[in-house]
């Protein structure tokens, strides 16, 4: 009878008092996680609307044309008396960069997750592992300074025609940045394909070669292919290794060797300090980040419909 | 039958193309296997040779003074206490900011799953992928718009060097007689400036996919079984939450939390964006201050023309890999002694 919690007036601590509070508690709550949730979407729609309209402001300008921009082939927006703003030898120094980037991380990374997935015994994937996790972790500045100072080096004393400051030496780096991304969301991908199909090819007598060739990789296809898209998208928006190692010369080459300029490393230029604010060159990095969002906006998404559209659905 | 049975043999087989030899089906194997384990060695040599080339040449410069001293137009002299400071200040502030919001977020995306309104559906549905898509944005744009969004504040407020609002400012008179401004450690200004906390507002849009995504993740492997006890005794749904599946995703929230900040002292593009590369030989005194950090530094240290710098950078980069091994391991530690099987 002396028991405490049989008096029914005394509330029990911790527990709101009312069912009203209690309700308005978790209306406030649940209201609240809408806002985080919705931040997200913010950012979104800020990062649209802004580059957007600082894009726009620059077109208006009177030294630039909308049409030079999209088609021009000419980008000197700090040197010569008149300036001109074709953003291709940007694009093309970027694509430059991102192929040699690719053409290293898309083979190794695809067979090295062949093998993780299909074949590697316990005990190397024990090392294997743990060494691409410790790559993906590295800041990218480490991997610019290790094209400039050990790749740039390298290739040219293995041939003399390398520029110091080169689109190669960049690539390879933003490659093995890309690699670690590469190998592990194709091995996910590998891993998803079931079992059973595996089983099925083995017992009609197929080596483990034509398994994972012939079985496992087509039936990954889509999510390989996003793996690569995404890869990709990472390599167009890397900054700081072209900042450092790819030089800083906007030319429409498709050379390797020579140095070039890519839209990330355009924008390091400008807000380094190269010019004053406000003027048609440092507006002209608004009109080219809007570009570089495009591109790897569009890449991303196109990777995501790929995934989901061509996905083959095992129970 | 027997006829039916030959078709299968051995010849039909050869001539539709496949290899019907067996001993040259086992050598493509083999073949292929030389060639992965090339390929997947290649990536261990890669990370040896990067760390040891770091090494061996950023081992010269550095010493205990190094983590201490200030930039220098001397490498010998050269230091990145500066530096280290302004890491820690913006990832804490960051971290600060991104957490609560990020925890949120994945608290909504997992825990308050709409089971009825197709709006509310769509709604959920366009967070989940507007979040995946905002993980591949460059981190450069996200320097571009911290730099109009927090630096500037669109204009509305002037500009940084005569900022609209200022609080924790006074005159102050030197003994030469000039006057200055004297700013207070928690001086706050609007428009806020090329300082610490544009920075760490900014890196906070980077690392805030990040921290969802992991958030999530966590809150994932929590067993249904556990919310479902849980609303059966009469919890509400933020209490279940609360109470239930939020403390059984700490550690794994905690771990992604720290492998984010990782990712956020890393990174160096937006901060290029924001800060710029200025000379600084001291620590930030208030949150408006300009700052740089540490990859940053590094950065500036490899831009130089001079052999001697590269060395600097390295010692840099020493520095910086450490801090990172360090933040890891509190991570595998975390995920190690507080994991523990729910189902």
């Amino acid at each position: 009878m002396t028991n405490p919690s049989a008096n029914p007036t005394r509330p029990i601590p911790g527990r709101p008092r009312s069912k009203t509070a209690q309700r308005v508690r978790e209306r406030l709550i649940q209201a609240g996680l809408v806002g985080c949730a919705l931040f997200s979407i913010l950012i979104t729609a800020s990062i649209v609307v802004i580059l957007a309209a600082e894009a726009i402001q620059f077109f208006r300008l009177d030294e630039v044309s909308i049409t030079e921009f999209f088609f021009g082939t000419e980008w000197s927006p700090l040197l010569g008396a008149e300036k001109h703003f074709g953003i291709w030898p940007l694009i093309c120094g970027t694509l430059l960069v991102t192929a040699v980037a690719m053409s290293v991380a898309l083979p190794l990374g695809l067979i090295t997750a062949v093998y993780l997935s299909e074949y590697a015994p316990p005990r190397l994937r024990a090392v294997l592992k743990p060494t691409l996790e410790v790559l993906a972790g590295i800041p990218t500045v480490v991997f610019g300074f290790f094209a400039l100072t050990v790749i740039t080096p390298g290739l040219i004393s293995l041939h003399e025609g390398f520029e110091i400051y080169n689109a190669f030496s960049a690539g390879i780096a933003v490659g093995i940045m890309c690699l670690p991304i590469v190998t592990s969301l194709t091995e996910d991908a590998l891993q998803a394909v079931p079992r059973a199909l595996r089983a099925g090819a083995f017992g009609l007598g197929a080596t483990r070669f034509e398994v994972s060739v012939k079985i496992v990789l087509p039936a990954a296809l889509s999510g390989i292919v996003a793996a690569f898209l995404l890869a990709i998208a990472r390599a167009v928006g890397e900054t700081m290794i072209v900042a450092l190692a790819a030089g800083s010369s906007p030319n429409m080459t498709l050379d390797p060797r020579e140095s070039v300029q890519t839209m990330t490393g355009y924008m390091v230029q400008i807000f380094l300090g190269d010019a004053s604010n406000y003027g048609p060159e440092y507006l002209s990095s608004y009109a080219v980040a809007f570009m570089l969002f495009v591109m790897t906006f569009g890449i991303t998404v196109i990777g995501q419909k790929i995934r989901k559209r061509f996905r083959e659905v095992y129970q | 039958m027997s006829a039916e049975v030959t078709t299968f043999g051995p010849d039909r087989l050869s001539r539709h193309g496949r290899a019907a030899s067996i001993a040259l089906r086992m050598l493509k194997d083999r073949g292929f296997v030389v060639i992965c384990i090339l390929a997947a060695t290649s990536s261990i040599l890669v990370l040896s040779w990067l760390l040891w080339s770091i090494l061996s040449s950023g081992l010269t410069y550095l010493d205990w003074a190094f983590l201490d001293d200030v930039p220098s137009r001397k490498p010998e002299k050269a230091g990145m206490g500066p530096a280290i400071i302004g890491s820690v200040l913006v990832c804490a502030v960051c971290a600060f900011f991104a957490l609560p919001i990020g925890v949120g977020s994945a608290v909504f995306l997992e825990e308050y799953k709409p089971t009825k309104g197709k709006w509310v559906k769509r709604l959920h549905a366009f967070v989940q992928l507007n979040i995946s898509n905002l993980a591949g944005v460059p981190s450069i744009v996200y320097g571009i718009i911290g730099l109009t969004v927090f630096v500037e504040m669109f204009g509305l407020f002037g500009s940084a060097n005569d900022p609209a609002l200022a609080i924790g400012s006074h005159p102050f008179e030197a003994s030469d007689g000039s006057s200055y401004l004297e700013q207070a450690w928690y001086y706050f200004q609007l428009p806020i400036g090329r300082g610490v906390l544009a920075g760490a507002l900014t890196l906070m849009l980077v690392i805030l996919p990040v921290v969802i995504i992991s958030a999530q993740e966590a809150l994932r492997a929590v067993p249904d079984s556990l919310r479902h006890a849980a609303l059966g005794v009469g919890a509400t749904r933020w209490q279940m939450v609360s109470k239930v599946s939020l403390p059984a995703a700490v550690p794994g929230i905690m771990t992604g939390s720290i492998l984010a900040m990782s990712r956020a002292i890393g990174e160096a593009a937006p901060m290029l964006v924001i800060a710029g590369i200025v000379f600084i030989t001291y620590t930030p005194l208030h949150l408006m201050d300009d700052f740089t950090v540490m990859p940053l530094q590094i950065y500036e240290w490899a831009k130089k023309p001079q052999e001697a710098f590269h060395a600097v950078a390295a010692s840099g980069i020493i520095v910086l890999l450490a801090v990172l091994l360090g933040f890891n391991a509190l991570a595998v530690f975390i995920r190690n002694k507080f994991h523990k099987p729910l189902s």
